[in-house]
């Protein structure tokens, strides 16, 4: 009989597939209107809040950087977040004035800039009546990355949340701490905060990537 | 608080999957980080949990590559090409099936030709193809999708670099935990062993997770062959045990 692909690691565990790179051409698959491809009925796109949404209405905003400095203009990224209250809303549903779950790109076409607009996430309360700081859980997929690297986005305008965020402080480097910091930037005008995260991939400043 | 909570999945083998810096494939070079990653030994709701897309409205070809493009809906007619269905189911490490979970590709046309803005091989565009499809796995794991095999394409890492042919696939599984992207590769392409993102992997028996096996017995006579890809996510554990501080 042929055998599946599937390996084995130990009696009745399978080894799970393997990672590859997203390559350059992830848009076609994931971010259609990017590569040029025309719509499908729906899209997961970068909105993940409608003007119903409740919560401060927010735009995330950023580069990827790479160990020479230079920008990626080919990377793919998702977004993971809790509603203004603090709860994931995991259905995702077109319809729903918020979504969780979210996807843009940094592309030629924006210069690099990957672009989410949101609101910004309650505190999400653990099953130890814990808070974690609100923060954006992002994944990071693109050529020359061959397993995606998963981060998370802190706002520098909740010092006090995130000096108590069980997450934020079992990074033993207080300095590697800052880098997970969103800025915020003058707001766009139409009263939406705006906060840069940069992800530098490598080198110096070197966003922190997380296993979990 | 909520069972997602007490989740646990196996943990990631890092050594099984390719390393981020592997010089080989020039790009990772500048693209991977210096530092350790940072270790959640307690992974928290927002990596345990993920979306569900069982509300994500979807036409009605949108895993049927044969028939979701066409460049001119009246003269495009179907794609060049060897015709193929690829199906396969989404279990987790302890051959569970994940029902209902997105399982999203994108791939080239016959020739090696994608249709994207920034790809200029001088292999023409297929105006009948488009290369993109995704769809829902079915209450046991299964999901499908027709397509025309995808051609060898070259690439600028080494002088003379080739990308066997090959489909990139997606897939969420229960969380963002079990999030993976991946290739299928073809059983008995002789330009697998030779490619340098292929190569990221040490362990062939990690190469083979990628390999789609040719299905004769899911092929459709004087109509298409088959290949079987099954894709394994992460395994989710049974636990007993309560919160502890």
């Amino acid at each position: 009989m042929q055998q599946p692909n599937a390996q084995p690691m130990a009696d009745g565990v399978l080894r799970e597939t393997a990672s590859q790179t997203a390559g350059p051409y992830v848009h076609i698959g994931l971010a259609l209107d990017i590569a040029g491809l025309p719509p499908r009925e729906q899209e997961i796109w970068n909105r993940l809040a409608g003007d119903q949404a409740e919560g401060e209405r927010i735009e995330v905003i950023g580069r990827v950087i790479d160990g020479n400095g230079d920008t990626v203009r080919d990377a793919l990224l998702e977004a993971w977040q809790a509603d203004a209250s603090g709860e994931y809303q995991p259905r995702f549903d077109s319809d729903a004035p918020f979504n969780s779950f979210g996807r843009t790109a940094a592309t030629v076409e924006n210069d690099g800039e990957w672009q989410f607009l949101t609101i910004k996430p309650g505190a999400v309360t653990l099953g130890n009546g814990r808070q974690m700081a609100p923060h954006i859980n992002l994944t990071v997929f693109a050529r020359g990355i061959n397993i995606h690297l998963n981060t998370r986005l802190y706002f520098e305008d909740e010092s006090e949340a995130n000096a108590g965020c069980p997450v934020f402080n079992a990074i033993e480097s207080p300095t590697r701490r800052q880098t997970l910091l969103a800025r915020r930037e003058s707001d766009s005008g139409d009263g939406v905060e705006r906060y840069r995260f940069d992800i530098r991939l490598q080198g110096e400043g070197e966003t922190v990537f997380f296993d979990f | 608080m909520s069972d997602i909570e007490n989740r646990r999945f196996v943990p990631r083998d890092r050594n099984w999957h390719p390393a981020p810096h592997t010089p080989g494939y020039k790009t990772s070079v500048a693209r991977s980080p210096r530092q350790a990653l940072v270790s959640l030994l307690k992974p928290t709701l927002s990596e345990l949990s993920g979306p569900d897309f069982q509300n994500l409205r979807m036409g009605p070809h949108d895993n049927d590559l044969l028939l979701n493009f066409r460049e001119d809906p009246q003269h495009s007619g179907l794609p060049i090409g060897e015709r193929i269905m690829m199906h396969g189911r989404v279990i987790d490490q302890f051959g569970k099936p994940i029902p209902h979970t997105l399982v999203e590709m994108w791939q080239a046309n016959a020739g090696g030709r994608y249709r994207h803005k920034k790809d200029q091989y001088l292999a023409p565009l297929d105006p009948g193809f488009g290369g993109v499809g995704r769809c829902l796995t079915d209450e046991q794991g299964w999901y499908r999708f027709r397509t025309i095999r995808p051609g060898p394409y070259p690439w600028p890492n080494d002088i003379n670099s080739w990308r066997p042919a090959h489909i990139h696939v997606s897939v969420m599984g229960p969380s963002i935990s079990t999030r993976l992207i991946t290739q299928m590769y073809f059983e008995g392409d002789p330009l697998i062993p030779l490619c340098p993102i292929v190569q990221t992997l040490r362990d062939p028996e990690a190469v083979a997770t990628m390999v789609g096996r040719l299905d004769m017995a899911h092929s459709r006579t004087m109509d298409c062959l088959t290949y079987r890809f099954d894709l394994v996510v992460r395994g989710e554990l049974q636990t007993w045990f309560e919160n502890q501080g």
